[in-house]
């Protein structure tokens, strides 16, 4: 039985680092390969048995944060897929993930600047929507899935299985990207992400309004906002929104941007236009909107516990790196703020259980840190779900949109994926799976196989009957050839010639007692009337050797010695004649009809 | 002499359709007609290869056919049609037949065995497909014919079963436009069975072919816009084509729905897993509403365009049937079930408990969040389509205005300006239902600082008709529209028109600010604020307005307010009104307003005068003249008095005036005086003619709600204008030769002027044109001194015709705000280079200004008495209320140079074409009518004041 498995080894019931094996029609595909921002446990991505392919859906570092190591320590050597911009703007972020990983937290046995770069060297970049044969059976085809520049989804197609592997995307368009998007593909197994399970959030615009609210008192009242972002992704819709807003408002009060990547990855903004929305895409000619005037880069010095810091000066606005506060800079300057209560930090996104950002959100406010320094939280706590993964009415958009058999939910957490699953099946009846990390899931499919039909076989079926139709199945027969896994439908005479067999007569005798007491002629004189009466449109011929034919079927009365009133019938016919021959024998063991004599 | 004229005016005729080179001389005419057919006969033959053919008839489909000569053409190109082997030139053939019995005055039902005929026996799709477009284009001309319709709808049957799709196609397009379901009664129709052509279409919504699939939808609605009646059962198979893979199928399935929901209301379907049901239109409207969320946008923007004209009608029937629940209750119930989050708080996502899981079905049910998806649709179309339905909805229920006021405002920050123009619009659409809330206010404010003008302007046209439910709503609202006003002075006459209805709409908001505003203190007095200050004036007119109906204002006034009060009112008087302040005389208004038409004496006036005028007939010319002077002149001054009656005063003014002017013209002394002597006294018979011809393109062009009564009237007065000027020349010429050129192009006129109106003649019974075309045999075989005769004598006898009086009559009028003229300053510029300069205009009752019939141009006239024409854009036109119209361009002028700076004038010019009303000759192919006639301008009537422009070009510097 045809099966495809799913195995995730990353993302089961869990957001974090990304990492499902999809074995499909016997070859083996890794979809994403992450690692995980909350903990830095040993759990590391598999080795690369059997894997043909590996793809990345994009650039954050929980879908594609292994992929060196994946790659160069562990020896995988396939190939992998990623979008362009992807492809631009992973490398830089890989390398700001391995300085912090090996430079600040000295981490050894960690890869290194070289096999990023080896590691990039085995990437195929795939256009939207581009099939790419990547043997002679497996193609992937990309979609657009917003969520953040050059975020892709993937389908994976082995004859007519196929699997689509969402990533993380977004259903409503934002500041900078539009919508995911996807075709009536209809595919075996739809793996979407399901980070927003059981919200369905009310329109942007609000969340928009409300944010620029809140960041304008704060600045007015002389405050300063921090604004943890991720650096590539959100970051730059915000910085968009903040400086139309600004620009708008002829407000001076200074922005800054806390790392140095955001540079280098604003170049890739700039370039790679087509992957924006529709308003930036269209502009770009008079404006480039990633081309800031409010945004400066960030001063390091400002952040480090020593400096005078600006903000004596009034307030102002920073993002900064990383998204969750669980390290870097966003961290230090949280430390460093979080005692004056004019101060507002915001979290635009989805925090990982066990980070800063999660424990001051569930209403933490004294954090232990590093040190046994206990930190007391008096700034302004704010939650605004900027976060560009798509909610539940967006999730089942997107299954009604691709129509699969069965759906998979990963990047979750478990106790609302429960919820999403119900939702699902109740909605498309569909199966829904949502397996654990490590926990296989088999669905057995029932792919169908093409084969062919030899055009003289066909021709002779049309001449026999009408036009086929469309609705109302036919009997043909014919002979099936199975040879180097394709499948021939011959006629059966052309099937003994290629095979070079000889044509076996297949025959069936029957034997049919009669109680009669003429000669055996008379008998066979009036079955062939009677035969003849009933068969009106059929051949019946009476042969002068005495013998009965209908069609090809032979008929011949004898005499047993033994008995002379009764006569026994022998009836005999071909395989081919199989219908009629039985229905003769049946019509002959009723007896023939009293002559009239 | 009069045969010749005779046919010199066939010649004319026939020039219409007649190519340039052969009207040489008039008997090669009748030979040419038919030697067309013979010519594409010969090159058909001369064609060696069917790249030849198809040459050959490329060139022919150029040129156009005569009704009379397309019989014998389409004989010619049959006969090669059957000898053709080659595809390409019997699809040319076949388009070619389409095309010709498109020809007016060509019956084809001639042709249409033939093409039935060669249809049997074709084998290429391509060419099976033209030549069902060509009988449809036949089946299309014979509209009346039903057996010719039966036939070709079985025809279409027959073929339907074809293997290509567009040969499906086609017999599809031909069963919508020419099926009927009527069983045919007619004789001819007999063995052709009638059938049920719904059920044929309906069969092909299932095609395999997703373009089929569109062509039996699209078939099915050309059904139903003929005015056939759908079945119910069409609503289930369009509903099961929602879901189908392709998106024009989706996106007309989407039509078909909206069309059934329609006529079947109030039907009952039932709701899919479970046991409720639902009205037919509600559960319509829920699946376009769903559609609004489709994968693909041509789909999306569609439905939301049809949630436009649904949700009015929804509504409608939803506030006459209490006690049903409606989609909208039902949405509303599903999200207050509170099983789903909002996402705004963290952590409030957590899995609640289930509710009821057999109710909740999230998907089918989402009308309610259609507007939401529609307005946060990633393309701008769709959001535009659904603001448009919102303003729709908004219109017709207020309790929904109020509801959807927060998603509008929001709409003010959408990243595209049309999107929120069309917001602003929409908000000023709904503005008398509803009230802003403090912080809706402050958000729509803050839009004041866009940077697009466009955008400011909406906002102040939103704010005059804003209700602000407290004072510091108009405090906020006054700040920011000076702030506006700071940032951006050009704005100054819409801020100060927009404070001005702010005041009058809240005079007892206004009242508790006065003193601040006016900065008045209790004790102390304050310094005079400076009276040139544009943002002082603005608190005058918020102040001033407010005060007019709340008497208790004026004592909070200090003394230079009241000073400057007089001053305000004197300048700026459109701004400020009359005010009832102690010590002061008011001036009252003559009229007061409340007073129905009919009682209206000024209307009674109005009707007395001109009925005054019917009896004009009876009098002596003498008479007659005085009484028209006298009407003429009260006509003038009503209009002067009553502005709503302007319009009308002026267009009867006008006519009269032509009357007068033609009168007079007859009455002069030269008509009795013999011929050589009264060459001096002519001059004025013919500036009559010429003026009364001014008159009446006036008439015709400067008004707008002139009807075709009227446009008869008034070109029965240019006729007789044309006559008069045709006697004149005769009488003052010598000599015959130029006659005939005018004779002929009277005449002309006469027959353009009986093609034009002929449905009007009957009620022009005894007018000149009414006799002239008695005569008009005779006309045509005399000599031009014999015509003029008649003419005069007919001139002198015929009627007057009364002008009836349309509803809604209204003068175009232009005003230039910018240049104001009032700059000594000159505009220096490099000669030889150009200057742009800011035009800024509002046009007040112009017809579609835009479009190439009336071209608005603007005109500069340069001290030399050189002018220069300049055509705006038609982005340059805003339209900011009905029948007005704004004018925002910039006009290059160049010169070379001068001595002194000099002034140039600028004013703005009507462009007319009375042509523009012949019916287009458009056989060509490709509707390219030639593009001289579409854009030519007969003349143009200058309808604003000119604003004089100091300009300087310098000599260039070496």
């Amino acid at each position: 039985m045809p099966e495809i498995r799913v195995t995730p080894l990353g993302a089961g019931q869990d957001v974090g680092r990304s990492c499902i094996l999809v074995s499909i029609a016997g070859k083996n595909v890794m979809l994403d390969c992450g690692m995980h921002m909350g903990f830095s446990d040993d759990v590391s991505p598999p080795d690369g048995r059997l894997t043909c392919a590996a793809s990345s859906s994009h650039f954050h570092l929980d879908h594609c944060g292994a992929l060196p190591y994946f790659s160069e320590m562990v020896g995988y050597d396939g190939p992998i897929y990623m979008t362009h911009p992807t492809q631009a703007i992973c490398p830089i972020l890989l390398e700001d993930y391995r300085k912090i990983a090996v430079d600040k937290k000295g981490e050894a046995n960690f890869f290194t600047s070289q096999m990023i770069k080896d590691c990039m060297k085995k990437v195929v970049a795939v256009h939207l929507h581009q099939t790419v044969q990547v043997d002679d059976e497996l193609e992937i085809k990309a979609y657009y899935a917003g969520h953040v520049l050059g975020a892709a989804m993937f389908q994976i197609k082995v004859g007519s299985e196929s699997v689509v592997y969402t990533g993380d995307y977004n259903m409503t368009p934002d500041r900078h990207l539009g919508a995911a998007w996807i075709d009536k593909c209809r595919p075996n197994l739809l793996i979407t992400e399901s980070t927003y399970a059981t919200t369905i959030r009310d329109s942007k615009r609000c969340r928009e309004r409300d944010f620029l609210k809140k960041v304008h008192e704060t600045v007015e009242r002389g405050g300063k906002v921090l604004i943890p972002v991720f650096a590539l992704g959100r970051a730059q819709e915000l910085c968009i929104l903040l400086e139309t807003f600004w620009e708008r408002m002829n407000l001076k009060v200074p922005i800054y941007f806390s790392t140095g990547l955001t540079e280098k990855a604003n170049h890739y903004y700039k370039l790679f236009i087509t992957w924006t929305n529709q308003k930036i895409r269209k502009t770009f000619v008079q404006r480039n909107m990633f081309e800031f005037k409010h945004i400066k880069a960030f001063d390091r010095a400002f952040c480090c516990p020593w400096a005078p810091s600006p903000s004596t000066s009034g307030g102002h606005v920073v993002f900064a790196t990383p998204g969750m506060l669980h390290a870097g800079q966003s961290l230090q300057i949280f430390r460093k703020w979080a005692g004056n209560e004019k101060n507002m930090v915001i979290m635009p996104g989805y925090c990982v259980q066990g980070t800063v950002g999660h424990k001051i959100l569930s209403g933490q406010r004294k954090l232990e840190m590093e040190g046994r320094q206990v930190l007391e939280v008096k700034m302004q706590v704010e939650y605004m779900s900027f976060s560009a993964h798509a909610d539940a009415k967006g999730i089942m958009q997107l299954v009604g949109q691709a129509e699969p058999e069965s759906v998979l939910l990963v990047h979750g957490e478990a106790k609302k994926m429960e919820f999403l699953k119900q939702k699902i099946e109740q909605e498309f009846r569909v199966d829904c799976y949502m397996p654990a990390n490590g926990e296989t899931v088999v669905l057995p499919t029932s792919p169908s196989i093409p084969g062919g039909i030899s055009l003289g076989l066909l021709k002779r079926e049309m001449a026999q009957g009408l036009l086929p139709e469309a609705k109302r199945p036919r009997l043909l027969h014919g002979t099936l050839i199975m040879k180097d896994s394709n499948f021939r439908l011959v006629s059966s005479e052309q099937a003994l010639k290629e095979l070079g067999l000889a044509e076996h007569q297949l025959r069936f005798t029957c034997r049919v007692h009669l109680h009669d007491t003429r000669k055996e002629q008379e008998t066979a004189m009036r079955v062939y009337s009677h035969l003849k009466s009933i068969l009106k449109d059929h051949c019946v011929q009476h042969l002068p050797d005495g013998s009965v034919t209908v069609e090809s079927i032979l008929i011949q009365a004898a005499a047993p010695s033994e008995d002379p009133a009764t006569k026994v019938l022998l009836v005999s016919w071909t395989y081919q004649d199989e219908e009629l021959g039985s229905y003769l024998t049946s019509l002959l063991k009723k007896g023939l009809p009293q002559a009239p004599s | 002499m009069a045969a010749h004229l005779k046919k010199r005016v066939y010649e004319e005729f026939s020039k219409v359709v007649q190519q340039p080179q052969e009207e040489i001389a008039t008997k090669k005419l009748r030979l040419t007609k038919p030697s067309k057919s013979a010519a594409l006969h010969i090159d058909l033959c001369k064609a060696t290869s069917p790249a030849d053919a198809l040459q050959y008839l490329l060139q022919f489909a150029r040129k156009p056919v005569e009704a009379e000569s397309v019989e014998g053409v389409v004989r010619i190109l049959l006969e090669h049609y059957y000898k053709e082997n080659d595809p390409s030139v019997r699809l040319k053939i076949a388009s070619l037949l389409g095309l010709l019995s498109k020809t007016a005055g060509f019956s084809p039902d001639c042709i249409m065995d033939d093409a039935i005929n060669i249809l049997q026996n074709e084998k290429s799709h391509q060419v099976l497909a033209q030549l069902l477009d060509t009988l449809l284009a036949i089946g299309t001309k014979l509209p009346e014919n039903q057996a010719v319709q039966m036939r070709l709808v079985d025809v279409a049957c027959k073929h339907l079963t074809d293997t290509s799709h567009g040969v499906r196609n086609k017999c599809l397009q031909l069963l919508g436009n020419l099926g009927s379901l009527e069983k045919s009664v007619t004789k001819d129709a007999e063995g052709l069975a009638a059938r049920d052509v719904q059920k044929i279409i309906g069969d092909y919504f299932s095609d395999q072919d997703p373009r089929v699939r569109t062509a039996a939808i699209k078939a099915m609605l050309q059904l139903h816009e003929r005015g056939l009646k759908l079945h119910q059962t069409i609503y289930n198979q369009a509903c099961k084509l929602l879901s189908d893979d392709y998106e024009q199928v989706r996106s007309a399935a989407v039509q078909l729905i909206w069309v059934v929901s329609q006529l079947y209301p109030e039907s009952i379907v039932p709701i899919p897993s479970s046991n409720e049901e639902i009205r037919l239109v509600d559960d319509a409207f829920g699946k376009i509403c769903h559609m609004v969320s489709d994968g693909s946008w041509v789909v999306r923007v569609q439905a939301a365009k049809l949630l436009v004209s649904y949700t009015l009608f929804n509504e409608q029937r939803l506030t006459l049937l209490p006690g049903k629940r409606t989609a909208h209750e039902r949405a509303k119930e599903l999200y207050s079930s509170g099983e789903f989050s909002s996402g705004r708080k963290w952590g409030d996502d957590a899995p609640k408990e289930e509710v009821d899981t057999g109710a909740v079905n999230l998907i089918e049910s989402g009308a309610c969040g259609a507007f939401v998806h529609g307005l946060e649709d990633e393309m701008y179309e769709v959001r535009i389509a659904a603001v448009e339905a919102l303003c729709m909805l908004a219109q017709s229920s207020p309790s929904f205005a109020e509801k959807c006021l927060d998603f509008l405002v929001d709409m003010f920050n959408d990243e595209i300006e049309e999107v929120r123009l069309q917001s602003i619009h929409t908000m000023r659409k709904i503005s008398n239902n509803i009230t802003l809330r403090e912080d809706q206010l402050d958000t729509v404010l803050a839009v004041l600082e866009d940077s697009s003008r466009d955008i400011r302007e909406a906002l102040h046209e939103l704010l005059c008709c804003t209700n602000v439910s407290t004072k510091e709503g108009i405090h906020l609202a006054l700040v920011e529209l000076l702030k506006n006003l700071a940032k951006y002075p050009t704005d100054r006459d819409s801020i100060w028109k927009c404070l001005k209805f702010l005041g009058s709409r809240h005079p007892t908001l206004v009242l508790p600010l006065v003193p601040e505003l006016l900065s008045t203190h209790p004790f102390f007095d304050t310094a005079e604020p400076d009276m040139d200050d544009p943002a002082y004036i603005a608190v005058l007119v918020l102040i001033f307005n407010a005060a007019k109906t709340c008497p208790t204002m004026p004592a909070l006034f200090s003394d230079h307010t009241f000073r400057h009060y007089a001053y305000l009112r004197d300048s700026l008087s459109h701004l400020v009104p009359a005010l009832r302040l102690p010590g002061r005389k008011l001036v009252s208004s003559a009229v007061s307003p409340n007073i129905t038409p009919q009682e209206d004496p000024s209307q009674q006036f109005l009707q007395q005068s001109l009925e005054r005028v019917y009896s004009l007939q009876h009098l002596d010319p003498q008479g007659a003249q005085e009484l028209l002077e006298f009407t003429i002149r009260d006509l003038q001054r009503l209009g002067e008095l009553q502005s709503e009656l302007a319009g009308v005063a002026d267009f009867s003014a006008a006519y009269l005036r032509c009357q007068l002017l033609l009168i007079k013209a007859l009455q002069e002394k030269l008509w009795n005086v013999a011929a050589p002597l009264y060459l001096r006294q002519s001059d004025l018979a013919s500036a009559a003619a010429k003026q009364i011809m001014e008159e009446t393109y006036k008439m015709e062009f400067m008004y707008s709600g002139v009807e075709n009564k009227q446009v008869v009237i008034i070109h029965h007065m240019r006729l007789q204008a044309k006559a008069l000027q045709l006697i004149v020349t005769a009488r003052t010429t010598r000599g015959v030769d130029p006659l005939f050129g005018m004779c002929e192009k009277f005449l002309q006129e006469v027959d353009f002027f009986q093609r034009c109106f002929i449905a009007d003649l009957p009620h022009m019974q005894d007018s000149f044109v009414d006799k002239l075309l008695d005569l008009m045999p005779r006309l045509m075989t005399s000599k031009p001194a014999e015509v003029v005769k008649i003419l005069q004598t007919m001139l002198r006898q015929s009627t007057f015709l009364h002008l009836p009086l349309p509803e809604q009559i209204h003068k175009a009028s232009a005003t230039i705000i910018e240049p104001a003229g009032e700059s000594d300053n000159p505009l220096r510029f490099t000669s030889g280079l150009v200057v742009a300069l800011d035009v800024d205009a509002t046009l007040e009752h112009v017809q579609d200004p835009q479009s190439t019939v009336k071209v608005q141009v603007c005109q500069v006239l340069y001290p030399d008495g050189q002018a220069q024409m300049i055509h705006p854009k038609p982005a340059d036109f805003r339209n900011p209320g009905p029948g007005r119209h704004r004018l925002i361009t910039q006009v290059y002028l160049s010169h070379t140079a001068w001595t002194e700076p000099c002034q140039v004038e600028v004013r703005l010019l009507l462009a007319y074409n009375s042509n523009a009303r012949i019916p287009k000759f458009s056989w060509i192919e490709g509707g390219e009518v030639s593009p001289q006639v579409e854009t030519s301008i007969e003349g143009t009537i200058p309808f604003s004041k000119p604003v004089k422009v100091y300009i300087m070009p310098k000599p260039a510097r070496r």
